[in-house]
């Protein structure tokens, strides 16, 4: 079963081409739709929700043809928009009992669904006190609710994680995993983090340009770039303790990255290995141990962005995508780094 | 999910689905109608939001209550303001509530980006626009018509002439019928201008008694210069001057316009032309400016 399903969709501008010739097939699930700002994005949820006439080619939704049935699309889509869209002089509850009826629901039954809903993304007596004094995790989440409140069988979330703490955004992304395997409702998240969507989502798809660059299960982004940064202890017998362990590793049988992490401090100091499997920790741990060093760390390397755009699908990477992809992979280290602590 | 049943039943009572009816379009057009109606008298809002639609209602109609009161107990035959002018009088209190009231139906939206959350959903532009236009206008009916109705009965008590009290009540009501339809598109049109409430209520003030106030002064000058025709076509520049036109020439009104030189039929179709065409050119702006919005 197909819930989105695009065509060869293009949406022109006079001075932009927002859309180029864009095919998609997205099943149930969680997919991920990764781009830069200006990717296209918002060009496509606004197409998808019927709101928006594309150029050329299709695309349906929920088997909904979208030029012709947006409004049966949006009564069983979605949305939450990335920025803020709550009035905040309303408390949560009268808020998405509004928003539910808006979407069709008799009055009874918008606040059963409102009461079930917020209580669903962890709202609880706060839910009768306006809106205006929540924070900003939990306005994300009333944001969240309005979207759900309508039981929806597909959901757009634009990048439903911007401006929150590393705990908010665990409990985030922990939400929209739950919104599909308890709920039974597929997502569609929008986000510029890959190493985020890598966790929750099933499928990501990454754009630019307007043009599909990369389309695949989480799983394969994954596998296919295990890599581990090992970081050692010099000692008496080996001044170098790096360099002593690269050739022992590399005597062993292991690949090593030549590449150093630029730019993060003890850069120089830290290996990076392909890991192929189980054993490969097992390989590093008594090699070390043999050399008589300290093991400072061994972690699993988040692989960057950037390699979605080394191989890229079909077309050579715009210089304008690979700078990007550079930022984007310092932006995920930090936030990992932010998220170790 | 039905394997582990016996689990979720001991952590929640878990996700529910809806498999209720879904009213559609039309549905959450009246929903966005009553809400925005009940809204521009508070309900549903906060208690301090209340306080001034409500008592901005009660100044309009206690004069009406008064009027009655020294009729029933004067006999004076005959109510001391006819229907059609009671409007006109008061306009001030109807300038303040439009002023008010048409910020928070429509800037609220914008000013805090809900409108994307609307057109995410069943309800297309023109269900939008046409439900906030529409409870504008009647949340301008109910506080314009209530005095009439008031007047109306007060009448009946004092034994007026039935007919007579009745043709007139009637003409009250589709005057302010009309007046409300102008005033709440010329006031949702300003505040859909700008999503700052404040300068919302200030512009829709500005606009009704400034270009009041300087129609009816130009219009004095001009009586005093002895040329009549031109306070006719003056009349045309100001909202009330409009529908005091309108009623004169059509309702059987007597016209406020320096000397009673209210327009005749003739020029009257012209301002009730232009009353037309103004209520459907507020509605034009404001779908136009609903395009922009959208998500």
């Amino acid at each position: 079963m197909t819930v989105i399903a695009t065509e060869s969709l293009s949406k022109r501008f006079p001075r932009v081409t927002a859309l180029d010739r864009l095919s998609l097939d997205i099943g149930p699930g969680v997919t991920g739709l990764v781009g830069a700002n200006g990717a296209g994005k918002s060009t496509l949820i606004k197409i998808l929700l019927g709101l928006s006439p594309a150029t050329e080619g299709t695309a349906a939704v929920l088997g909904l043809d979208v030029a012709t049935s947006g409004s049966a699309i949006r009564e069983r889509v979605g949305y939450m928009p990335e920025h803020d869209c709550l009035p905040p002089d309303v408390s949560a509850t009268e808020f998405v009992v509004h928003m539910a009826r808006m979407s069709g629901l008799p009055a009874t039954a918008a606040r059963e669904r409102t009461s079930d809903t917020l209580r669903h993304v962890g709202l609880y007596e706060e839910r009768y006190r306006p809106i205006g004094g929540y924070s900003t995790g939990m306005k994300q989440r009333v944001k969240l609710a309005q979207a759900l409140v309508h039981d929806p069988r597909l959901v757009l979330l634009d990048e439903p994680t911007n401006g929150l703490d590393p705990v908010g955004r665990d409990e985030m992304l922990g939400l929209i995993r739950r919104i599909h395997t308890d709920f039974g409702i597929s997502v569609l998240v929008t986000s510029h983090l890959l190493g985020e969507l890598e966790r929750t989502c099933d499928h990501v798809v990454v754009i630019d340009g307007g043009q599909l660059l990369r389309s695949s299960s989480t799983s394969d982004f994954t596998q296919t770039t295990t890599t581990l940064a090992v970081e050692v202890t010099d000692s008496d017998t080996h001044t170098d303790g790096t360099e002593a362990v690269r050739k022992a590793l590399t005597a062993a049988g292991l690949t090593l990255h030549a590449g150093v992490e630029d730019g993060l401090p003890g850069a120089g100091h830290i290996l990076l290995i392909e890991a192929t499997g189980e054993e490969t920790y097992d390989t590093v741990r008594d090699t070390v141990a043999g050399l008589g060093l300290g093991l400072v760390r061994m972690e699993q390397r988040r692989h960057h962005i950037s390699e979605v755009f080394q191989t890229p699908a079909r077309e050579p990477v715009s210089e304008r995508a690979a700078a990007w992809a550079a930022t984007a992979a310092g932006a995920e280290q930090k936030g990992a780094g932010r998220d170790g602590n | 999910m039905a394997t582990d049943s016996a689990q979720t039943q001991i952590h929640n009572i878990g996700y529910r689905n809806y498999d209720g009816p879904r009213l559609g379009r039309a549905y959450a057009r009246r929903s966005l109608f009553s809400q925005s109606l009940r809204g521009a008298y508070g309900l549903g809002r906060s208690a301090k939001s209340k306080v001034l639609p409500m008592l901005l209602f009660a100044v309009m109609c206690v004069p009406a209550a008064i009027m009655v009161a020294v009729a029933v107990t004067m006999k004076t035959g005959q109510l001391p303001v006819p229907y059609t002018r009671y409007a006109i009088y008061l306009q001030a209190v109807i300038g303040l509530f439009i002023a008010a009231q048409a910020p928070q139906t429509v800037s609220r939206d914008l000013r805090f980006k809900t409108v994307p959350l609307y057109f995410s959903r069943p309800i297309e532009r023109v269900d939008y626009v046409l439900a906030k236009f529409a409870a504008m206008a009647s949340a301008l009916f109910i506080i314009t018509g209530a005095p009439l109705v008031v007047l109306y009965i007060g009448s009946l008590l004092a034994k007026l002439d039935f007919a007579d009290q009745t043709k007139g009540f009637a003409e009250g009501l589709v005057s302010v019928a009309l007046l409300s339809l102008l005033f709440a598109g010329l006031g949702l049109v300003i505040a859909a201008l700008t999503p700052r409430r404040g300068f919302g209520v200030a512009a829709v003030i500005a606009v009704l008694t400034v270009s009041y106030g300087a129609v009816s002064a130009v219009q004095a000058i001009a009586f005093n210069q002895g040329s009549p025709g031109a306070v006719q076509w003056l009349g045309l520049f100001s909202p009330i001057t409009l529908i005091d036109g309108v009623q004169t020439a059509f309702l059987g009104a007597s016209s406020s316009f320096p000397g009673g030189h209210g327009p005749g039929s003739g020029t009257g179709a012209v301002y009730l032309l232009v009353v037309l065409a103004l209520i459907c050119g507020s509605y034009a702006v404001l779908m136009r400016r609903y395009r922009k919005v959208g998500l």
